[in-house]
């Protein structure tokens, strides 16, 4: 039988009581059926599109394949939906949109949280140059050294995303 | 749909308005527009006897603009090019453009929103009736001024006597409108030297709302009371549903949330009060086990190539095309040469699986008589809603399809189908039901873009091609949802037999089979390939039980037309370097529409620069005009080929291109983008894998659980740059963009590779495998 389990997060700087039926249950679902997160989207459920992508604790996790029982109590966890506002969007948001980098965009929550992540822990580890074109493809490609996780995006918006993480990294640089 | 039903949504609210309704079919339709305008006639107001669902309606108030189309948007950005031809013509500035659209009950019906054809055909229609709008605004305004028309300037949403002060509004004459118009095909247009808001790259009006997490794709459709569904498919393509595993349905039942197992025929689907419990329900580990009866096995995947082309899979040869004589010709040329190609099954493989709602009822509204609510990105609402009001028994008017934009489709992929999947849940558990399709689902059931084999036999004689024949081999590329419950899939595995396949390949499988090159003698011949069993041999209609020999095949991004084009252009090639002559030289030189000529020519400084080939790096190129008809484009590309590991890369991808006037330049580079890496993936990597069963590739990238190749897509670190040389014609057509491209990829690359290399690889995709034999030959 499976395991109930309430786990208190903090849910883009809200704290947020979840509740579930069986403790294995994927956050994605929690995120998008409980929280009424649309950021996140369901794409393949085997962690190979990116699609679902979220920070916990700012890292990156494919909350498809994220049970709530390995999420910690009290863990950040940040949504597309959460990124920036209308105010004040993240330089990614700017970025994209600037660029035009998208078409039917369902992919963009997952390049745009797996960026958001990969340049703040580029920053955070001292790198202080914007990333190369050969470094962002292998970033989204799964090609950099200890992660295989690969971004799909159907389009084919590849070239502009490549040019919006580029421009929004030079952003969060300065 | 009647007019009243619009009325009473308030959308003709009288006074405060101005109303112009047009059509969005591809030709001005006789048919329907005298019933508008004798409306417009009696007294300038619409009534039921105006009533028409196949009217379009540009709505003009003080504070916004509404465009009631049955288009919709498919994120190609023709919403944001469709309000700059209505901003252009009425003068005023750029706005966004409030669009409701594909709703059976309040928009028209205008068919399949597919093809690249919305600016092609919508636009004129759209242009004409943004211009009587504007024609009535400066009625209004000359009334209002007390001037002649012909005194007034407009600019910007103002209306001014020229060199004086005096000055009006568009608000000020809207808020006191009460005009009901039907657009006139005689109306002065707006020249296009004096365009000022077509032609410019405006960004795309949804993306903020996508960027920031607002939008509502059909994947976020919440409706009170809504239950998850997920669907349990048959262990191949041809099994029978045998039995319910008793102790696995009690697992089931222990699921906390659990509702309900349907099962109806070959359908089974589980219901349940949270996702995560339908997902547990649905898995053989967690929730129920079902066992399925083997049924006839379809045709190995390795013999496609010669299955296509047995005539006991064929019930149907037709002759697409036909000038001089070939027989007489061809064996008169100096250099013959004959080749055969082939393209495998491919996929929409659409990043987000489909999804779909539905609430049906036990009986219908009382106030508007529905019974059953779809929410689907269907291309095409109303043929969705005749195949889903069979599927359930329930009458045409109390089914209500509402268009919600899902993940690029490029095509019919499992849109529809998961609406049916949908509406049945929902109508067996008498509550809505969300059917999310799993990454599984999709791979493996999705309706795909068929194998296709073609042979081909031409001769030079003089630098000339002289004779040109190109047999096709395929299944159908059309099998969307009619008013027939088996052209859904939920409608097939409950018992209900597809559509007949087509008589006619057409502008379907034969799309852009024939050539546009002048050949004094050419054929292109379609045998057209029976997916299932049919009633006889020369028999295209589907034999009860339903079995499939190849799998369910319909639209893919341009139909047949990218293999037919990669046959097409490879053969020209190989016809060139037999007959010693250049490939640019010879396309122009096989040429006689200056426009298809213009899009060669446009690229033979980037050909004139290219490797020299035969190391490894190497050019190629390809032409086409799509469908022989419309936008014309030409493409160089080049690859580099690793000798050591079979590997292409793509380096350089540079598209010539002209779909005449050009809307907005940035969203043209934007498709033309998103044809070239669709393209590249196409010719690279994409291929169907199943055996005798059923699809085997059904996740993106092998793993522990699909150890077999599976369906990957194009990475970031193998996208080629993409140059786009648009060629703006701005007194011609604006013809789509969204489709011309993608075909010239496959004959361009395998062009380069033959550049680079001295082999060809006339078999799709060219995997490292192929590009090996090919180099060992």
């Amino acid at each position: 039988m499976p395991t109930p389990l309430t786990r208190t997060l903090v849910v883009n700087g809200q704290t947020r009581t979840v509740t579930v039926a069986d403790d294995g249950e994927q956050l994605l679902y929690i995120l998008r059926n409980q929280l009424d997160q649309r950021g996140p989207k369901f794409g393949c459920g085997v962690s190979q599109c990116g699609s679902c992508s979220v920070l916990i604790d700012g890292q990156i996790r494919r909350s498809c394949q994220t049970p709530l029982r390995t999420v910690a109590d009290g863990a950040n966890v940040t949504t597309m939906d959460g990124l920036g506002t209308d105010d004040s969007p993240h330089p990614l948001q700017r970025a994209f949109i600037d660029e035009q980098a998208a078409q039917c965009a369902f992919c963009v929550n997952g390049i745009v949280m797996g960026a958001a992540g990969w340049l703040q822990q580029r920053k955070d580890s001292g790198v202080t140059s914007v990333p190369s074109r050969d470094e962002v493809t292998a970033f989204l490609s799964g090609e950099e050294p200890g992660s295989d996780d690969n971004y799909i995006c159907r389009c084919g918006a590849h070239l502009r995303m490549i040019r919006a993480i580029r421009n929004a990294a030079e952003e969060m640089l300065s | 749909m009647t007019v009243n039903e619009i009325s009473r949504r308030g959308f003709l609210t009288g006074a405060g308005s101005l109303a112009v309704a047009f059509t969005l079919a591809p030709a001005v339709s006789e048919r329907t527009l005298p019933h508008a305008a004798g409306a417009a006639k009696e007294g300038l107001r619409i009534d039921e006897t105006a009533a028409d669902d196949t009217l379009a309606w540009l709505v003009l108030r003080p504070d916004r603009i509404t465009i009631h189309s049955g288009k919709v948007e498919l994120g190609t950005g023709t919403e944001t090019a469709m309000s700059q031809i209505v901003v252009e013509e009425l003068h005023s500035l750029m706005q966004k453009i409030e669009y409701v659209q594909g709703d059976t009950r309040v928009t028209p019906d205008q068919g399949v929103t597919a093809g690249s054809k919305t600016i092609q055909n919508g636009g004129p229609q759209l242009r004409e009736a943004a211009a009587t709008a504007f024609q009535a605004l400066l009625g209004l305004a000359a009334e209002r001024l007390g001037v002649p028309r012909d005194r007034l300037v407009a600019e910007d949403g103002v209306i001014s006597v020229a060199g004086g002060h005096r000055r009006v509004t568009y608000e000020s004459l809207l808020a006191q409108a009460d005009l009901v118009l039907v657009a006139d095909p005689d109306v002065p247009l707006a020249s296009p030297d004096d365009y000022r808001i077509v032609g410019l790259s405006h960004p795309r009006a949804e993306l903020p709302d996508k960027v920031m997490a607002r939008f509502t794709y059909v994947q976020d459709v919440k409706v009170p009371r809504m239950l998850h569904g997920r669907v349990i498919r048959p262990a191949g393509r041809n099994a029978r549903f045998s039995a319910i595993d008793p102790a696995s349905l009690t697992r089931a039942r222990a699921i906390p949330g659990f509702v309900e197992v349907v099962q109806r025929g070959n359908f089974v689907g589980v219901v349940a009060e949270t996702e995560w419990a339908a997902i547990q329900a649905a898995s053989p580990s967690t929730g129920v086990v079902i066992s399925w009866e083997a049924g006839q096995p379809l045709v190995a995947q390795e013999t496609l190539p010669e299955a296509l082309r047995d005539p006991a899979n064929q019930y149907r040869s037709v002759e697409v095309v036909g000038v001089g004589d070939v027989d007489a010709a061809l064996p008169g040329a100096v250099t013959q040469v004959e080749a055969s190609y082939f393209s495998p099954n491919q996929m929409h493989a659409s990043v987000g699986p489909s999804c779909g709602v539905a609430d049906v009822r036990s009986t219908p509204d009382r106030k508007t008589g529905v019974q059953a609510t779809i929410w689907s990105g269907t291309q095409d609402v109303y043929s969705l809603r005749d195949s889903v009001s069979s599927l359930l028994g329930l009458p045409l008017e109390s089914v209500h399809v509402i268009y919600e934009e899902a993940a690029g489709c490029y095509g019919h992929n499992g849109a529809d189908d998961v609406a049916g999947d949908a509406a049945l849940l929902s109508q067996a558990v008498d509550r809505p039901v969300r059917v999310q399709w799993s990454r599984q689902n999709e791979h493996g059931w999705e309706p795909v873009g068929p194998a296709m084999a073609h042979d081909l036999r031409g001769g030079v004689t003089d630098g000339e091609v002289v004779a040109w024949e190109h047999v096709v081999c395929t299944p159908t590329h059309n099998s969307r949802p009619n008013s027939n419950p088996g052209t859904l899939l939920a409608g097939a595995l409950t018992g209900s037999l597809p559509a007949a396949l087509p008589n006619n390949p057409g502008n379907t499988a034969t799309r852009n089979g024939p050539v546009t090159y002048a050949f004094p003698n050419s054929r292109t011949i379609g045998k057209l390939v029976r997916s299932f069993e049919t009633t006889g041999p020369t028999s295209g209609a589907p034999a009860a039980p339903l079995r499939y020999r190849f799998l369910r095949s319909t639209a893919l991004r341009s139909l047949g037309g990218f293999s037919n084009s990669f046959a097409n252009e490879s053969f020209l090639d190989e016809l060139a370097a037999a007959g010693g002559v250049d490939p640019l030289e010879l396309r122009v030189r096989s040429l006689d529409d200056p426009r298809a000529v213009a899009v060669v020519e446009a690229l033979r400084d980037t050909w004139a620069a290219q490797p020299a080939g035969g190391d490894g790096l190497g050019a190629g190129l390809a032409f086409q005009q799509y469908e022989t008809e419309f936008a014309y484009a030409a493409t160089y590309a080049e690859v580099e080929v690793d000798a050591e590991t079979g590997v292409i890369r793509v380096r350089r991808v540079v598209v010539a291109h002209d779909c005449g006037l050009i809307i907005n330049p940035d969203g043209l580079r934007h498709q033309i983008e998103g044809n070239v890496m669709q393209g590249v993936g196409r010719t690279l990597k994409e291929e169907i894998h199943h055996d005798s069963r059923g699809v085997t590739s059904v996740v993106w990238e092998q793993n522990s659980f699909n150890p077999t190749p599976q369906y990957s897509v194009l990475k970031f670190s193998e996208v080629p740059d993409v140059e786009c040389i648009l060629i703006d014609r701005p007194d011609q057509p604006a013809w789509g963009a969204g489709e011309p491209a993608i075909g010239t990829l496959p004959g361009a690359i395998g062009n380069a590779v033959f550049a680079a290399t001295g082999k060809r690889v006339r078999t799709l995709p060219m995997t490292p495998d192929r590009v090996l034999e090919a180099l060992r030959a």
